[in-house]
C-alpha cells in the first residue's frame, strides 16, 4: 500500500503553506506503513480547517459537529471495536467547545487516536483566540492582546490518566508519521497534540522550527510518568516533540465484553426474548 | 358504604420511608389476585425530607386508567401524613397510622396501631414500618398469604435476611388487619388469570420496546424522570448483551449514540427537556448525516430545571421544531405502557427504515406510573436494508434515490467507503456548496417525509367511545380522560399518537361534523395550535393544566359538565 491508496482525489482548499498539509501527509504515510485497508479505518473530524481532512482521505469518515469528535468516535469504537478509529480535532474544537470530553476520553481509555491540529488560533472562523493562544497575542477577538493564560494540553491529558501522550510538529512529517503509527498501534486512548502553524492567522513556523527538539534523541523513557509531567511543563525556549508517556491498561471496550460477541454494530435485528426482563413485572 | 370496587389506597410518608416500595408491594399483591391495578406517585426533588405519596387504585371488573382524588385507605407513615391526608379520605375511608402519629385528632376514620412498639419487639428498623402497615391492608382485604409472601420474597430477593424479617412483620400486620374487622372494603379472592398480564411503568416499557426493536447501544446522562430507563437497562445489559453507558453529558450521550448508529448499532438515548436542549444540535446532525437515532424525551414542567419530579406536556412545540434548518423527523407520543412499548419499537424501526431521527415524547406521569396491562405483543424487527460484508458497484452514502432513502453501508464493508458528513455534502459525502447539489440533497431528504406522512395518517390517531362530542388529547392525559369517560355518555376521545408528521387527514375525518375540545397538560394549548395550523379549525374549547400534576378525572368531568355536554 502507498499513500495514494488514501487519496480521495479531492483537492485541498487549505491556504498554501498551511500546517494541515503536513498532518495529512503524515497520516497517509502512517496508514500506508501500517498497511491498514481504507475500509478498516474511520476518520472522525470536527468543524474547523482541520475538519476538512476527512474530505481528502479515502477511508470511512464522519465529519461531525463542532467539539463532538470524541464522543462520536467513542460511539463508533464501542459499537465496532474492529474498526481503527482516528479522531481529528482543532485546538478550538478540542480545547474550547469540546474540552468537556477530553479528560473523560482519557480516563476511560477508549481505544482511539486523537490528533489535535493545534494552530493556537481559530482558523476557519478567521482568526480568533483559542485556549492555546499564547498570552498577549493579538487576534481578531483580542485586539489588545490575549488576556487568558493558555492551557497545557499535554499536562491535561497526563493528569486525566491518558495512556499515550505525544506531541508532533506538522513540519516534521516523518517524525509525526512515526508518532501517529505508534498512537494507532497503542491499545487505548492515544493523545497527539500537533503543532500546526496557521500561515494566515498565526504563523509560528520560524519560532517552532527554532525551538522544537525530539525526545527520542534526548533519550527520554516514555514509561516515566514524572518525567513526562516535567517535560510537558517545558514550553519556553525548547519545545519537546515525540512520545512523552505510554502505558498499557484495560480499555473501555474491555468493560463491555458482555456486549462484544458480536459487537453491537454487527448485530442483526432479530426477535428478542424478553421473558427474563419481564419477570419482575408479572 | 358498600364493598364496591374500585378501591383506592394511598401510602404517604417522609422521603426514605419506603413509600414507593410499599405501594409496589401492595399493587403487586392486588395484581396477583387478578385485579387491575394502577399506581402513581408524587414526590419532591429531595432524597431526604419532604413528604411523598403513592396511590394504588384497583378493581377486578374494569381497567383502571388513572387515580381519583379520594382514597379509601390511607397508610400514613408519619405524623404529618396522618394529619395531611384526612381531607383525601372517601366517605368509607380510614387512615392507618401509628398511635403516636395519629395525635389528638382522633375521629371515626382513624385506626391507630402500636406500629413502632411492634417494630421494637421484632428488633426491626424504623424503615420496616411500611411493610408492617402494608400487612394490615392485606389483612383487611383478606389477601392470600401465599401471594403476599411470594411478593415479599421477590421484593427482597437480593437481601434474604430482610425478606424473613419483613415477612414476619407483614404477618403480624395481617393479624392486626383481620382483628380490625372493618366491613366496608371489598375482599380479594385468589383467582388466577389465564392470560398473563403485566404491571408495568412507562419508562420500563420504553426500554423494552427498544430492546424488542433490536437496540444494542444505549447512552444517557441522568435526568429525572428519564433516569429509570438508564437504571433498568444498565441492570439487564448483561442478559441482553448490549452496551449501556453513562457518559459525561447529554452532548456526549447523543453523539456517542450517533457514532454507534453510524457504525451499525441500533442506538437510543433518553433524557428530559433540559437534556434534550443540549442534544438539539446533534439532533440536526443525525438528520443531516441521515443517521438513525431514537431519542426519548420524558417531559417534566419547565422551562429550565422547572419541577424536576413532576409532570407536564409542555415540550410538544419544542420537539417538533427543535434544531436549525429543515428536515424530516418523527415525533411519537405514547399514552400508556402498551403504547410506550409498541411506539418505542416502532421508533427504532422507523429510524432504521428511513434513516431519520425519531423522538419518543413521554412524560413523568406515564414514565413513573404503573398500569396493569395485557401482555406486550410479540414483535419482530424487520431485517433492515443495511449493507454489510461486500458492496458491488460504486458506493455513495447519500445516493439520490426515488424515496429519498440512500443505501446505508456500514464502515468495514468491502468496496464501500462510508462518509457521513454533518455539513452539506454531495452523494459521496464530500462537502459541497454547489447550489444544484444543495437543492437536490434537501429534496432527497424531504422525499422521506411523504412516506412518513402516509404512515402517520394510517397509525397516528386512535379513538375511544362513540359520540358526536369529542375530546382530543395526546400522551398520558388520555388516561384520566378515559377514567372520566366511564361516567360520561356519548363522548368520543381522540388521541393523537403521531405528532410529526401530523396525521391531519385522519384527524380531519375524525372531527368532521362534530364539536371538539382539546385537553392537554400545558398552559398554552400546544396541540390546539398544531391543529389550528394543520387543519385550519378551532376547537370549541380548551382545558389546560400547568401545576405540575396530571389531570384528575374529576376536573375533566366538571369541565365537560360546564360545556353542557352531559
Ligand atoms: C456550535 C458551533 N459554534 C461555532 C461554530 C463556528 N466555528 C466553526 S470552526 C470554529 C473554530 C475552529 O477552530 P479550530 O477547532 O481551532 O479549528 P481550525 O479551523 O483552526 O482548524 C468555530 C468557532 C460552529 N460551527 N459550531
Ligand atoms: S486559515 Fe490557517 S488553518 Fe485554515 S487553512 Fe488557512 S492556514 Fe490553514
Amino acid at each position: 500500500m502507498d499513500i495514494t491508496t488514501y487519496d480521495s482525489g479531492r483537492r485541498p482548499v487549505w491556504c498554501p503553506g498551511c500546517g494541515n498539509y503536513g498532518i495529512l501527509l503524515a497520516l497517509r504515510k502512517a496508514l500506508a506503513e501500517l498497511k491498514l485497508a481504507p475500509e478498516e479505518v474511520v476518520i472522525v473530524t470536527g468543524i474547523g480547517c482541520h475538519g476538512r481532512i476527512s474530505d481528502y482521505m479515502k477511508t470511512n469518515a464522519f465529519h461531525t459537529i463542532h467539539g463532538r469528535v470524541l464522543p462520536l468516535a467513542t460511539g463508533i469504537k464501542l459499537a465496532n471495536p474492529k474498526l481503527t478509529v482516528i479522531a481529528h480535532s482543532g485546538d478550538g474544537d478540542a480545547y474550547a467547545i469540546g474540552m468537556g470530553h477530553l479528560p473523560h476520553a482519557a480516563r476511560r481509555n477508549i481505544d482511539i487516536t486523537l490528533i489535535v491540529h493545534n494552530n493556537m488560533v481559530f482558523g476557519l472562523t478567521t482568526g480568533q483566540v483559542t485556549p492555546t493562544t499564547p498570552i498577549g497575542v493579538k487576534t481578531k477577538s483580542t485586539p489588545f492582546g490575549n488576556f487568558e493564560k493558555p492551557i497545557n494540553p499535554l499536562l491535561l491529558a497526563l493528569a486525566s490518566g491518558a495512556t499515550f501522550v505525544a506531541r508532533g510538529f506538522s513540519a516534521e512529517i516523518d517524525h509525526l508519521k512515526e508518532i501517529i503509527k505508534e498512537g494507532i498501534s497503542h491499545r487505548g486512548f492515544a493523545f497527539i497534540d500537533v503543532l500546526q502553524p496557521c500561515v494566515t492567522f498565526f504563523n509560528t513556523y520560524t519560532v517552532l522550527r527554532e525551538r522544537v527538539y525530539k525526545l527520542e534523541e534526548s533519550g527520554h523513557d516514555p514509561s516515566n510518568l514524572e518525567e513526562a509531567f516535567r517535560l510537558a511543563m517545558q514550553n519556553d525556549k525548547r519545545i519537546p516533540i515525540g512520545v512523552f508517556y505510554k502505558r498499557e491498561e484495560p480499555t473501555l471496550e474491555d468493560t463491555f465484553k458482555h456486549a462484544m460477541n458480536p459487537p453491537p454494530a454487527e448485530r442483526l435485528p432479530v426477535k428478542v426474548d424478553l421473558s427474563k426482563a419481564l419477570t419482575r413485572f408479572r | 358504604m358498600g364493598k364496591d370496587w374500585p378501591l383506592s389506597i394511598l401510602v404517604a410518608g417522609p422521603a426514605g420511608a419506603g413509600v414507593f416500595a410499599a405501594s409496589l408491594i401492595i399493587g403487586r399483591v392486588l395484581f396477583r389476585h387478578g385485579v387491575n391495578v394502577f399506581i402513581t406517585n408524587e414526590y419532591p426533588s429531595l432524597i431526604r425530607g419532604g413528604n411523598q405519596w403513592a396511590l394504588i387504585r384497583s378493581s377486578p371488573d374494569e381497567y383502571i386508567f388513572s387515580h381519583r382524588r379520594l382514597a379509601d385507605i390511607v397508610l400514613a407513615l408519619d405524623n404529618y401524613s396522618a394529619r395531611a391526608y384526612i381531607s383525601k379520605l372517601s366517605e368509607r375511608g380510614i387512615i392507618l397510622c401509628d398511635e403516636k402519629d395519629c395525635g389528638q385528632n382522633y375521629n371515626e376514620h382513624i385506626r391507630a396501631f402500636p406500629f413502632r412498639k411492634v417494630l421494637e419487639e421484632y428488633k426491626a428498623p424504623q424503615v420496616a414500618l411500611n411493610t408492617l402497615a402494608s400487612g394490615v391492608i392485606f389483612g383487611i382485604l383478606g389477601a392470600s398469604k401465599d401471594t403476599v409472601s411470594e411478593v415479599i420474597s421477590e421484593q427482597f430477593k437480593h437481601r434474604k435476611e430482610y425478606a424473613e424479617l419483613n415477612l414476619k412483620l407483614i404477618n403480624k400486620g395481617y393479624e392486626l388487619g383481620v382483628a380490625l374487622s372493618v366491613g366496608q372494603f371489598p375482599q380479594l379472592s385468589k383467582k388466577v388469570e389465564e392470560k398473563r398480564r403485566l404491571l408495568i411503568d412507562g419508562n420500563s416499557s420504553v426500554a423494552l420496546g427498544a430492546l424488542a426493536g433490536g437496540m444494542s447501544f444505549f447512552a444517557a446522562y441522568p435526568m429525572t424522570p428519564a433516569s429509570p430507563i438508564l437504571h433498568f437497562l444498565a441492570e439487564i445489559q448483561r442478559d441482553y448483551g448490549i452496551v449501556v453507558f453513562q457518559p459525561e453529558s447529554e452532548l456526549a450521550a447523543i453523539n456517542m449514540a450517533i457514532g454507534a448508529a453510524y457504525a451499525g448499532a441500533r442506538a437510543m438515548v433518553a433524557t428530559s427537556g433540559g437534556g434534550f436542549s443540549l442534544m438539539v444540535e446533534a439532533l440536526g446532525q443525525a438528520a443531516m448525516t441521515e443517521t438513525p437515532i431514537v431519542i426519548v424525551e420524558v417531559q417534566r414542567p419547565g422551562p429550565s430545571t422547572g419541577l424536576p419530579t413532576h409532570t407536564a406536556q409542555g415540550d410538544l412545540r419544542f420537539v417538533i421544531h427543535a434544531s436549525q434548518g429543515e428536515f424530516p423527523r418523527v415525533v411519537l407520543a405514547p399514552g400508556d405502557p402498551g403504547e410506550a412499548f409498541t411506539l418505542s419499537f416502532k421508533a427504532m424501526e422507523i429510524a432504521w427504515r428511513y434513516q431519520v431521527p425519531v423522538i419518543l415524547l413521554s412524560d413523568k406521569f406515564l414514565a413513573e406510573s404503573y398500569w396493569s396491562i395485557d401482555e406486550f405483543p410479540s414483535l419482530t424487527p424487520s431485517p433492515g436494508s443495511v449493507i454489510r460484508g461486500e458492496y458491488q458497484g460504486d458506493y455513495a452514502r447519500y445516493r439520490i434515490t426515488e424515496d429519498g432513502v440512500s443505501p446505508m453501508a456500514l464502515p468495514g464493508t468491502k468496496n464501500a467507503l462510508v462518509y457521513a458528513n454533518s455539513s452539506e455534502h454531495d452523494e459521496y459525502g464530500g462537502g459541497t456548496i454547489d447550489p444544484q447539489m444543495v437543492r437536490s440533497m434537501n429534496e432527497k431528504r424531504f422525499r422521506k417525509y411523504e412516506s412518513l406522512k402516509s404512515i402517520a395518517e394510517k397509525e397516528g390517531v386512535k379513538t375511544y367511545g362513540k359520540g358526536d362530542k369529542i375530546i382530543v388529547t395526546w400522551g398520558s392525559t388520555k388516561m384520566p380522560i378515559l377514567e372520566a369517560l366511564k361516567s360520561l355518555k356519548d363522548i368520543r376521545v381522540v388521541q393523537v399518537l403521531w405528532l410529526e408528521p401530523f396525521p391531519e387527514e385522519a384527524l380531519r375525518k375524525e372531527l368532521a361534523g362534530s364539536q371538539f375540545v382539546v385537553i392537554e397538560n400545558n398552559m398554552t394549548g400546544q396541540l390546539v395550535s398544531v391543529i389550528r395550523e394543520k387543519l385550519l379549525v378551532k376547537p370549541h374549547g380548551f382545558l389546560g393544566k400547568y401545576d405540575g400534576r396530571p389531570f384528575d378525572p374529576e376536573e375533566i368531568e366538571s369541565y365537560i359538565a360546564s360545556l353542557g355536554w352531559v
